[in-house]
C-alpha cells in the first residue's frame, strides 16, 4: 500500500502521493460492528470510489473521515500526519468538504449565500470589524465573492444565484451542494452519492462536473455511489465494502473481475 | 413606476449586494432618516413621545435583538425580559457608581454586561433545542427577576425595591428624570436604534450572519462546513442580549424612570417582543420594526376607536386588545409564518411589475 510512486494516468492527470489513509478502522454502534478493521488508502489527484451493497458501512466510513463518527479502533492519517479525534468543523478547516446523500442545504438563504457559507473556513474578519463593515469585511466579502463566483460560472448556475435555494429542483439542489462544497476550495472532496435520483442527462451533467472538478482543480474526490456505469467510468481505483468488511481494492478492471466483489452484488449459489 | 431595477446596473459586488438593490428603496431610506432625525423631533409633543415613538423605538431595539437569536440564528428565548432587566440594573448600577460618566456610555456598557449574562444563559444551547431551549430560557426569566427582588443591593437598598433613574445630560441636556423634554427622550432611543439596526443589518449580512442562518437551516451541513456550533450560537445569544440589554437599559432610565422589576420586565414582556417578531417576520430586520410599530400602536389604535370614537368602556377595549392579539398571531401562524415583512416583500415584488404584470 505505501511507497506506491506518484504516476501519470492515461489521460494524462498527475496522480501524487497519499493524501488520506484509514489504518484499521473499525466503528462499532453498541454490539453491531458497522466497519470492521478497513484500511485504505485516498492518493492526492485521484478519484477514488467507495461502493457496496446497501448497509455495507459506505456512508458510516465517509461519516468516520468527517468527524461525524468516531472509530473505536484504528487511525485516520491525513497529508502525512495522524488525525486526531475531531469535530466535523475542524475536519473542515483541514479541507475536507463533502456533500451529502439527502441534500442538506440551507433552505432559507440564496443559492448565494449558500455558497458564500462554503467560504467560511477562509474568512477571518471578527466581529467588531462585521460590525463596522466598511473597510475590512466589506473587502473580505467580495475576495471571497470572487472565488464563489467563479465556482458558480464553472457550474454553470449564474442563472439561480439569488434565488432562494427551497425554490430549485431536485437536480440544481444537488449542484448547489456541490458548489458549496466547491467554494472551500478543498483538498479532499467527499461526494456522498452525488447521483442518486438523478435522471441520465442530470447524471451525465454531474460527472462531467465531477471530472472537470477533478481535472481543472486537481481536487482529490472519493465518492459512494451506486451507478456501476458511473463508478467504473469515472474513479481511478475503487474500494469494495460488504457488510462492513473490505472485499475489494484496486482499478475498475481488478474489481470487476474479483469473485467475491461479484458475489456480494450478484449472490452465492448454495449448496 | 418608480419602482424598478431596470436600467439600474450594478457594476461591482458592492452594488449588488448592497442593502436596498432598488434605487427608490434607497431614497425612501433617507427619507425616512432625515424625517426621524430632522422633522419629527420639531413636533413631538409628550403624548406622542411617551404614547407611540419612544416605546416603539425602544421595543424596535428589543426585537432586532431577539429576531436575530430567534429569526437568524433559530434559537427561541422566552428570556427577552429578564435581559431587558440585566440591562436595566446593569444601567442603574452603573448610573449610581459613576454618575461623572457619560450615560451613553453607561447604557453600551449596560449592553455588554447583558451580553455575557445572555452567553451564559445561552450554554444549555449547545445541548437543547427547540422547546426544551425555549424552556431553559424561560427559567433565566424566573430567575434573573427573582434575583432582582431578592438582592437589594441590585436595587441600592431602597425600601421600596424600586430603582429611579437620577437626572443624567448628554451635552447639557437632559436625557433622563423628570425634566426631560420629550423630544429629547425621542433622539437618544433614535441614534441608539440606528445605530443597533445598522450594526445588526452589518452582522447579518455577513459571515457570522451566514453561520448563523446555517445553524438555524440544518445545524449539521453547518457543522461540515466549518461553522463551530458553540461559537455561532454563543455570538448569536450575546449580541442579541447586547442590543435587548441596550433596549432595556433606555426602557427603564429614559422612558420610565422608575421600575420595579416585576412588573416592567416580567414574562409579558418577553412574550411581547416575541409576538413582535412573529406578527412581523422572523429573520428579518424590517419585521423587527414592523412587529413592534404594530403591537405599539395596536392598542393605541384601539382606545382611539373603542373608547373615543365608539364611547366603550376602557375595560372592555382593552380585553379586547388580548383578543385581538391572539387572534392574529394565530392568524399570522397559519396564513403567513413569515409576517409582515413577507407582506411587505410580496408586495413589492408585485409593484415591481406593476401596472402590466404580465
Amino acid at each position: 500500500m505505501d511507497g506506491v510512486a506518484p504516476y501519470v494516468t492515461a489521460d494524462g492527470r498527475q496522480i501524487g502521493g497519499v493524501l488520506m489513509d484509514m489504518r484499521g478502522i473499525t466503528l462499532r454502534f453498541g454490539g453491531v460492528e458497522a466497519i470492521k478493521n478497513i484500511s485504505f488508502d485516498i492518493r492526492e489527484g485521484e478519484i477514488r470510489a467507495i461502493i457496496g451493497p446497501n448497509g455495507a458501512g459506505k456512508s458510516s466510513m465517509l461519516n468516520v473521515i468527517s468527524g461525524f463518527y468516531h472509530p473505536q479502533d484504528g487511525e485516520v492519517w491525513f497529508r502525512g500526519e495522524k488525525r486526531k479525534p475531531m469535530k466535523p468543523y475542524q475536519v473542515a478547516r483541514l479541507g475536507i468538504a463533502r456533500t451529502f446523500q439527502n441534500i442538506a442545504l440551507f433552505e432559507g438563504m440564496s443559492v448565494l449565500d449558500n455558497i458564500m457559507t462554503g467560504r467560511l473556513t477562509h474568512m477571518k474578519t471578527g466581529l467588531l470589524a462585521q460590525a463596522i463593515w466598511k473597510g475590512r469585511a466589506e473587502a473580505e466579502e467580495v475576495a471571497n465573492r470572487e472565488i464563489v463566483e467563479k465556482v458558480i460560472d464553472f457550474l454553470e448556475i449564474q442563472a439561480i444565484r439569488k434565488t432562494p435555494v427551497g425554490r430549485l429542483p431536485y437536480g440544481l439542489k444537488k449542484r448547489v451542494e456541490l458548489a458549496r462544497a466547491l467554494a472551500a476550495e478543498p483538498k479532499l472532496l467527499l461526494l456522498d452519492e452525488p447521483m442518486a435520483g438523478m435522471n441520465v442527462e442530470e447524471k451525465e451533467d454531474m460527472s462531467r462536473f465531477i471530472l472537470d472538478v477533478n481535472d481543472e482543480f486537481g481536487t482529490t474526490i472519493a465518492l459512494i455511489e451506486h451507478d456501476m456505469g458511473v463508478v467504473m467510468d469515472l474513479s481511478d481505483r475503487v474500494v469494495v465494502m460488504d457488510y462492513g468488511r473490505k472485499i475489494g481494492d484496486g482499478t475498475p478492471d481488478e474489481v470487476r473481475n474479483n469473485q467475491e466483489v461479484i458475489d456480494a452484488y450478484l449472490g452465492v449459489a448454495h449448496e | 413606476m418608480l419602482y424598478r431595477e431596470a436600467g439600474d446596473f450594478k457594476t461591482s459586488y458592492q452594488a449588488d449586494s448592497q442593502t436596498f438593490p432598488i434605487a427608490f428603496d434607497r431614497w425612501r431610506y433617507w427619507a425616512v432618516l432625515v424625517i426621524a432625525f430632522c422633522v419629527v423631533p420639531f413636533f413631538v409633543n409628550a403624548y406622542w413621545a411617551n404614547a407611540i415613538l419612544v416605546p416603539f423605538l425602544i421595543y424596535a431595539i428589543a426585537a432586532i435583538g431577539l429576531n436575530i437569536l430567534t429569526g437568524y440564528c433559530g434559537q427561541v428565548s422566552l428570556g427577552t425580559g429578564g435581559f431587558m432587566a440585566v440591562g436595566a440594573y446593569a444601567c442603574y448600577k452603573l448610573m449610581t457608581s459613576f454618575p461623572d460618566v457619560s450615560i451613553v456610555i453607561h447604557i453600551i456598557l449596560a449592553g455588554g454586561i447583558t451580553a455575557a449574562v445572555g452567553a451564559a444563559f445561552g450554554l444549555p444551547s449547545l445541548r437543547i433545542k427547540g422547546f426544551y431551549l425555549a424552556v431553559a430560557t424561560l427559567a433565566a426569566q424566573f430567575f434573573l427577576v427573582w434575583m432582582f427582588n431578592k438582592v437589594s443591593w441590585f436595587y441600592n437598598y431602597s425600601a421600596s425595591g424600586q430603582i429611579n433613574a437620577p437626572e443624567r445630560f448628554v451635552a447639557g441636556i437632559a436625557v433622563t428624570g423628570p425634566n426631560t423634554a420629550p423630544w429629547a427622550q425621542y433622539m437618544i432611543c433614535l441614534v441608539f436604534l440606528t445605530i443597533c439596526a445598522l450594526i445588526a443589518r452589518n452582522l447579518t449580512r455577513g459571515t457570522i450572519g451566514r453561520s448563523w442562518m446555517a445553524i438555524r437551516d440544518m445545524d449539521i451541513a453547518a457543522e461540515i462546513i466549518g461553522v463551530n456550533p458553540l461559537k455561532a450560537k454563543l455570538t448569536a445569544f450575546a449580541v442579541s442580549s447586547f442590543f435587548i440589554g441596550i433596549s432595556g437599559a433606555l426602557f427603564f432610565a429614559v422612558y420610565l424612570g422608575a421600575v420595579e422589576v416585576g412588573e416592567a420586565f416580567g414574562i409579558q414582556k418577553s412574550f411581547l417582543v416575541l409576538f413582535m417578531i412573529i406578527i412581523g417576520g422572523l429573520g428579518s430586520l424590517f419585521g423587527s420594526f414592523a412587529g413592534a410599530a404594530f403591537l405599539v400602536l395596536l392598542p393605541v389604535a384601539l382606545k382611539v376607536i373603542g373608547v373615543d370614537l365608539l364611547g366603550w368602556p376602557t375595560d372592555l377595549v382593552a380585553h379586547l386588545q388580548l383578543v385581538i392579539v391572539g387572534g392574529l398571531i394565530m392568524f399570522f401562524l397559519i396564513k403567513e409564518p413569515h409576517g409582515l415583512a413577507q407582506l411587505w416583500r410580496v408586495a413589492k415584488e408585485k409593484l415591481r411589475l406593476w401596472p402590466f404584470p404580465y
